[in-house]
């Protein structure tokens, strides 16, 4: 294992003859190096592929109709306005105007399906790009990112803060699965408390005395047990170690959004949600790979237009301002993001003007990290009969795009731990978008 | 809402707790000279007999393998193991002097668990653990799946030590509504609630039960023949969930509906097609009659069905040892080989009637169960090869639950079992789940084996539980009354390494942390006795089973 830098991404361990070749392949690289420290920086300069990557999590499932594939013309619109948006002929759902001035920063997916209408399952189903299988946990997308990619650095130091961070994390959030805990997001919560747990209640020096009574404890654990106990298993002490060194990391500070300007942390929206997105912006710029946000609340089963309008007007400002605020520290073509969500909402309005749970054809949204944008994929029927919309993504489909962009073989088979070799993804990547 | 409402009722209960702990506190540690022996007890001539068949299992492959195996483990040590399994947490300072106090010639194992068995804190605790098996851990469908309906009976089953077999028929077989028959939970926690597909999922049931009954992955057919042998066809899978396929969903809750039938599109054709329901091995022991489930439920129960009894017998010991016998817990191989002992724990379990806890003391009482973690001489260490034979009790990590269960048991001396105090349990349970979810819980996988993070090691130095419940708060806390109401530094650090680690100091210990208790400022006292307890609560040994 890597002391050097956080656990939870560890990348030199990862930093495999496999990934080596593949990315000096993909570069062009015919030099060798035995050290991974310069194999590292190699690969985060090389080939323009994007380093981190933002996911907006839309948790209770957002309403196509009412965000991002309006038919306003049509009786399943049941009221909804639309409004205009960058890109010719493409309407968003109303309340989302300074994302639609945006239109040209990104993709717009409208034939979305799966099969999961579940909440917990389609969430799964979402963040992992497989369906649940007993026995089995498959890995979120941003724990195969932070495990395939080498472990980031920050002006040439290693980062030494989680680099893959659920914000607001709600009931479900990314998980590592069989790829393990230790590629779990760090979870936190609203950035205007401070992180949790890394405050430690003793002054330097009493922790200085309780770090010496610890070790005392440690030296009797070991007597008599396998002399590879700490090295090969628990690894308890240097997470310890590496633990007291994010407690003192100055990239803590990412976190802090009040240290942002007041201008641009009013323009998020005085939200959890607009906070969230703030500090992705802060933490990718601080090297972390992967941030998950949440914005929880769309299932609207009663009263969807009020429901899906209250949602728009977080996600609004903070959607726009994430993508402006990563063009203009010229991180968006390294930063790739993705706003998402479990399942569209029925076409049908229900008996309390609700609309229940759709996934067969719901939308998508997907720009940054070079992906080719300024364009809408998929077309679902404006009666709202048909379940089955034009040029088809599967949900697995996402999954294969995003690792085929940041540089990873989606088709690479990993040895579980219940001896199956199963896919990073077993999707195909959407051509248009690359 | 319930969240907040149990938020309000501990803060509450909080408040209360003050008034009754500073009663309880000096109460008990008056009266603590009178505590009274734990009743000893003998193993029954019939586990004496299992176990010598067991144990001659495990001496001859040690042999085979020129294998020493590790010494005896310490009396307290058992009992921590013990515990640790079956009620999820460490053994209270309160039991363990009680324990101490054991006659000359019992059976300490023995009697420790009697303790336990007829304890609340082992029915719970094991039900919470088999529910995970059986239902999962997900909310499950709205209103049709109350899965604390669930636990609780199979907390009533397991206080009334009810036979397995039986046990596991009623939830294949379950028929009614899921608040009156709590058992019909094991289906309709599959049921689909969206489509046009409503009612049970055979898939899904039949996933569950080839891998929590059979211990068989054989859901790994769903969509093709086995790739990696050519032991399992896709139509093993499907007719197997066809057992279910009757399974219905009406007013009355779940019935079975002989109308109807399971349809399943095979690999390579186009439409689905009705499947007979047909058993994957084993067939002369599926009966001719009865309902569909009725008859999978008698097949996977049957005394002869060792695969049933197999893979009772891996979980069980994975329960104990937190690792299974053959690993992963639910992919046993139907024709062997297996490790040593697996064979003869079968063999005595199907003997004993399907008898849970019978099952539970011999594996206690076997050899490697009753073997030491170390080696006792730290120039010849315990050896990677002892540890994969079973000669030397494994290291694991313990669960979040076993943490958290430890560090609140630990912060007083009595039990917090079922006699303890209502507030005491709503307390520990908020503690519990909040600690959990940050600790990282695995869900179902249940014994997949993960070394320390980081998360775990910031929420053990800083989070809120172990500040609290180590800080200087003399009416909460036993670290601070350690402190105040020992009648040494030596005797105050013995209590603390008892509570926490269950053991007594290393003389090195003892004089490194008494010399730090020696203050005569009563405040710096407390705050030294806090840095003990944060040390040992900190310490490997804390979350690794030993």
């Amino acid at each position: 294992m890597n002391s050097s830098s956080f656990g939870a991404c560890n990348g030199k361990d990862h930093f495999s003859r496999r990934f080596f070749l593949r990315s000096t392949a993909l570069t062009g690289l015919g030099w060798l190096t035995p050290l991974s420290q310069q194999l590292a920086r190699g690969a985060e300069k090389s080939g323009g592929r994007p380093k981190s990557i933002i996911v907006l999590w839309m948790q209770g499932g957002a309403s196509q109709l009412e965000t991002f594939d309006p038919h306003p013309d049509s009786a399943i619109s049941h009221g909804a306005k639309a409004i205009k948006t960058a890109l010719p002929g493409v309407q968003f759902g109303e309340g989302l105007e300074q994302t639609a001035e945006l239109a040209n920063d990104f993709s717009v997916l409208r034939s979305v399906v799966s099969k999961e209408g579940d909440h917990a399952r389609a969430t799964y189903n979402g963040k992992t790009g497989y369906r649940p299988f007993p026995g089995l946990v498959h890995p979120a997308i941003g724990s195969i990112i932070t495990h395939e990619l080498p472990a980031p650095t920050h002006n040439g130091a290693p980062v030494d803060i989680p680099t893959h961070i659920s914000i607001t994390p709600g009931q479900f959030p990314a998980r590592g699965g069989y790829l393990g805990a230790k590629y779990d997001a760090f979870q936190v919560y609203d950035p205007v408390n401070p992180v949790p747990d890394v405050k430690a209640w003793t002054d330097e020096a009493r922790t200085g005395r309780r770090m010496e009574s610890l070790s005392v404890l440690e030296k009797s654990f070991a007597a008599g047990r396998i002399a590879t106990l700490e090295k090969e298993r628990t690894l308890h002490q240097s997470s310890i170690e590496r633990a007291r060194n994010m407690m003192t990391s100055d990239l803590l500070a990412a976190f802090n959004v009040k240290e942002a300007p007041k201008a641009e942390q009013e323009s998020f929206g005085d939200t959890r949600f607009g906070r969230g997105c703030l500090a992705a912006i802060r933490l990718v710029e601080s090297g972390v790979r992967c941030v998950e946000v949440t914005l929880n609340g769309w299932d609207t089963h009663i009263n969807n237009h009020e429901g899906q309008l209250k949602q728009k007007s977080e996600l609004d400002p903070a959607l726009a301002s994430l993508i402006k605020g990563l063009k203009e520290r010229d991180l968006y073509d390294d930063t790739l993001i993705l706003v998402a969500t479990e399942f569209g909402r029925t076409p049908k309005l229900n008996v309390t003007e609700g609309r229940d749970h759709w996934p067969h054809g719901f939308s998508v949204l997907m720009g940054g990290g070079g992906l080719r944008t300024g364009q809408v994929i998929g077309e679902t029927d404006p009666t709202g009969i048909s379940q089955d919309p034009a040029e088809k993504v599967r949900v697995e489909d996402i999954h294969a795009t995003i690792l085929n962009r940041m540089g990873i073989d989606h088709e690479y088979e990993f040895m579980t731990s219940i001896g199956r070799p199963i896919a990073l993804s077993d999707g195909r990547p959407i051509s248009a978008l690359l | 809402m319930t969240s907040q409402f149990s938020r309000i009722l501990i803060r509450l209960g909080a408040l209360l707790v003050l008034v009754i702990a500073a009663i309880i506190t000096l109460t008990w540690y008056l009266g603590s000279e009178d505590l009274a022996p734990l009743p000893s007890a003998e193993a029954s001539d019939s586990l004496k007999e299992s176990t010598a068949r067991l144990n001659a299992a495990f001496e001859t492959s040690w042999k085979a393998l020129e294998l020493e195996s590790a010494p005896q483990a310490l009396d307290h040590t058992i009992a921590r193991r013990l515990s640790l399994a079956l009620t999820g947490a460490a053994p209270s300072l309160e039991e363990l002097r009680r324990f101490e106090k054991l006659a000359e010639g019992g059976d300490p194992t023995q009697s420790w668990l009697n303790h336990l068995f007829a304890d609340q804190r082992y029915t719970n605790y094991v039900a919470e653990r088999f529910a995970r098996a059986f239902v999962g851990v997900g909310p499950g469908p709205f209103i049709i799946y109350r899965r604390r309906r669930m636990v609780n009976w199979l907390s009533e089953q397991l206080a009334m030590n009810r036979p397995y077999d039986e046990l596991v028929s009623d939830l294949i077989a379950s028929e009614g509504t899921w608040t009156t028959n709590p058992e019909t939970n094991f289906i309709t926690v599959s049921v689909i609630q969206d489509g046009d597909n409503k009612g049970p999922d055979e898939v899904k049931l039949a996933a569950r039960t080839s891998r929590a009954f059979l211990g068989i992955s054989l859901d790994c057919v769903q969509c093709h023949d086995d790739k990696f042998g050519d032991r399992w066809k896709q139509e093993d899978f499907h007719e197997l969930a066809a057992f279910y396929g009757q399974a219905d969903m009406t007013i009355s809750g779940v019935r079975e509906k002989s109308e109807k039938n399971y349809e399943t599109a095979y690999k390579g054709k186009k439409d689905p097609s009705v499947v007979e329901p047909g058993v994957p091995f084993s067939e002369e022991l599926k009966p001719e009659d009865g309902s569909r489930r009725k008859q999978l439920a008698e097949w996977i129960t049957n005394g002869n069905n060792r695969a049933f009894a197999r893979a009772t017998v891996n979980r069980a010991w994975a329960l104990l040892f937190g690792r299974p016998l053959v690993d992963p817990v639910d992919d046993i191989p139907l024709e062997g080989p297996y490790p040593a002992g697996f064979e003869t724990l079968t063999d005595e379990f199907v003997k004993s009637g399907h008898d849970f806890r019978y099952l539970l003391r011999l594996i206690a009482a076997s050899a490697p169960f009753q073997r030491a973690s170390d080696s006792g001489n730290p120039d010849k260490p315990v050896t990677v090869e002892q540890e994969a034979a079973w000669a030397a009790f494994p290291v694991t990590p313990l669960r979040p639950e076993q943490v958290a269960g430890s560090i609140i048991q630990s912060a007083s001396f009595r039990a917090l079992d079922g006699d303890a105090h209502i507030i005491d349990k709503l307390r520990r349970f908020g503690e519990t789940n909040d600690f959990v979810k940050r600790y990282g819980d695995q869900g179902e996988n249940e014994f997949q084996e993960e070394s320390g993070t980081i998360p775990q090691r910031l929420l053990l130095m800083n989070g809120k539980l172990v500040g609290e419940r180590t800080g200087e708060n003399p009416v909460m806390n036993s670290s601070t009354r350690v402190a105040h109401y020992s009648s040494s530094e030596k005797q105050a650090v013995d209590a603390a390494f008892l509570a926490l680690l269950t053991r007594l100091p290393t003389p090195e210990e003892s004089d490194h942390f008494a010399a730090s208790l020696e203050k005569k400022n009563p405040k710096a006292k407390a705050r030294a006795s806090a840095d003990l307890y944060w040390a040992l609560i900190n310490s490997t040994e804390f979350s690794w089973n030993r």
